[in-house]
């Protein structure tokens, strides 16, 4: 991670792994180890690896490569919004 | 590969709480239901006000295998939301919410361990980039020896990997690399020491590297100063070796030794991260 990145965002980010639980409500599936492709770069890594920010409003999911949004997730209540524009595919293991 | 359970919530009562070290806490939960777990898998716990506000953070689990009896280590972040609820206010016969097992990426298996009722295909043929960037563990892994590194509570997954590689009487070598502030803030002290007698030659054994920060046990040759680049290419299996390589611990630590390793020549795709948050 380069120094753009850190001024870019001050509040430290966790990983991907951080996701498992929340998108366990959305999906069948631990979402940790599936392969997400980058709509921006191109880039195809497992969601694990997917930079993590969390603030009061909602979490932020980026590109490790080139840092670009490829997912957010706003929790309340009794709904939960999760758009995933940055990625223009997604590819799960059938297990 | 095998098949991991499936997650989902789950009501937990607080079997025990004791201190880990100075700033941090030891938690068995006993979860109803629980499937068991892999080693580095994390939960989600979820505490509720009175109110209804309700607060979740993750929590690695420092146990593995078919238990419904977890065990966490939380280190207490002053002025933190949660973990210094759980850490001085937590009591045994508490109750709580928890969301797991969870995580597929930051965990490790024994080879052959136990595969479960999923057929055991082996993995479709990487044709597709996507599929080389997923680096599943294939039968090649298995011979590949495993360098841990991890800075205070970030020993947590870390010490479920060792403790299970130990568990398994396993011969893939294994290395950890733990830093941490003064020997009363080690967490798993007792443990590590017992992990380590068996050396790094014997099936199950394991190399630990201590590294202090602040201060160190007297007689330590190595004066208490932070985990540097040279240490790192000293104490880590080297990059030509090919070790699949495990860092844990806050962003901060994590984001630098991650770095080193790439300057070093590990393979960005043997190292997997887990991030705890914090600078
Ligand atoms: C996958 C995963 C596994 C984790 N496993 C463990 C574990 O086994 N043991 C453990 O003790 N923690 C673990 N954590 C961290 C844990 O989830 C919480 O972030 C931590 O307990 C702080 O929560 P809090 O509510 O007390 O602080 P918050 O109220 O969330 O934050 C208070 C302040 O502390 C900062 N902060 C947040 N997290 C940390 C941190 N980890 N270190 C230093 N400063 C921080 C925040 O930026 C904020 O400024 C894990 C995190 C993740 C993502
Ligand atoms: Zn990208």
């Amino acid at each position: 991670m380069t120094e753009h990145h850190r001024t870019a965002h001050p509040a430290p980010h966790v990983d991907g792994n951080a996701l498992a639980g929340p998108l366990a409500e959305l999906f069948a599936f631990d979402v940790t180890d599936a392969v997400a492709r980058c709509g921006s770069c191109g880039t195809a890594d497992v969601v694990a690896r997917a930079m993590v920010y969390r603030s009061a409003v909602g979490t932020v999911v980026r590109c490790p490569a080139c840092d670009d949004v490829l997912a957010t997730l706003v929790e309340s209540d009794d709904r939960i919004w999760f758009s995933m524009r940055g990625m223009s595919a997604i590819e799960v293991r059938r297990r | 590969m095998r098949r991991l359970p499936r997650s989902a919530w789950h009501a937990a009562t607080v079997a025990s709480v004791r201190p880990e070290t100075s700033q941090s806490a030891r938690i068995e939960l006993d979860v109803d239901g629980w499937p068991g777990n892999a080693a580095g898998q994390h939960l989600d716990v979820r505490l509720t006000a009175p109110d209804g506000y309700t607060a979740t953070r993750s929590y690695s689990i420092a146990s593995s295998g078919p238990s419904s009896r977890v065990v966490l280590a939380v280190d207490r972040v002053p002025g933190g939301e949660v973990s210094p609820f759980l850490v001085d206010e937590l009591r045994a016969g508490d109750q709580v919410e928890v969301n797991g097992p969870l995580g597929r990426f930051f965990i490790w298996e024994a080879p052959g361990a136990d595969v479960s009722d999923a057929p055991n295909a082996p993995d479709a043929p990487d044709v597709s980039d996507a599929a080389n960037a997923s680096d599943a563990p294939d039968a090649r892994d298995a011979s590949r020896p495993v360098q841990l590194v991890g800075g205070g509570s970030g020993i947590v997954p870390l010490y479920a990997m060792a403790h299970a590689h130990a568990e398994a009487g396993d011969d893939t070598e294994f290395r950890l690399l733990y830093s941490v502030r003064t020997p009363e803030d080690t967490f798993f002290r007792a443990e590590l020491a017992q992990l380590a007698v068996n050396g790094p030659g014997r099936a199950g054994g394991i190399r630990i590297d201590l590294i202090y920060t602040r201060a160190a046990p007297t007689g330590h040759e190595r004066p208490p100063m932070r985990l540097t680049r040279d240490e790192v290419a000293r104490l880590v299996v080297p990059a030509e070796r090919a070790p699949r390589v495990f860092v844990c611990g806050s962003t901060g630590f994590a984001e630098l030794v991650a770095s080193w390793l790439l300057d070093l020549g590990h393979d960005a795709r043997s190292i997997r991260i887990e991030r705890f948050g914090g600078t």
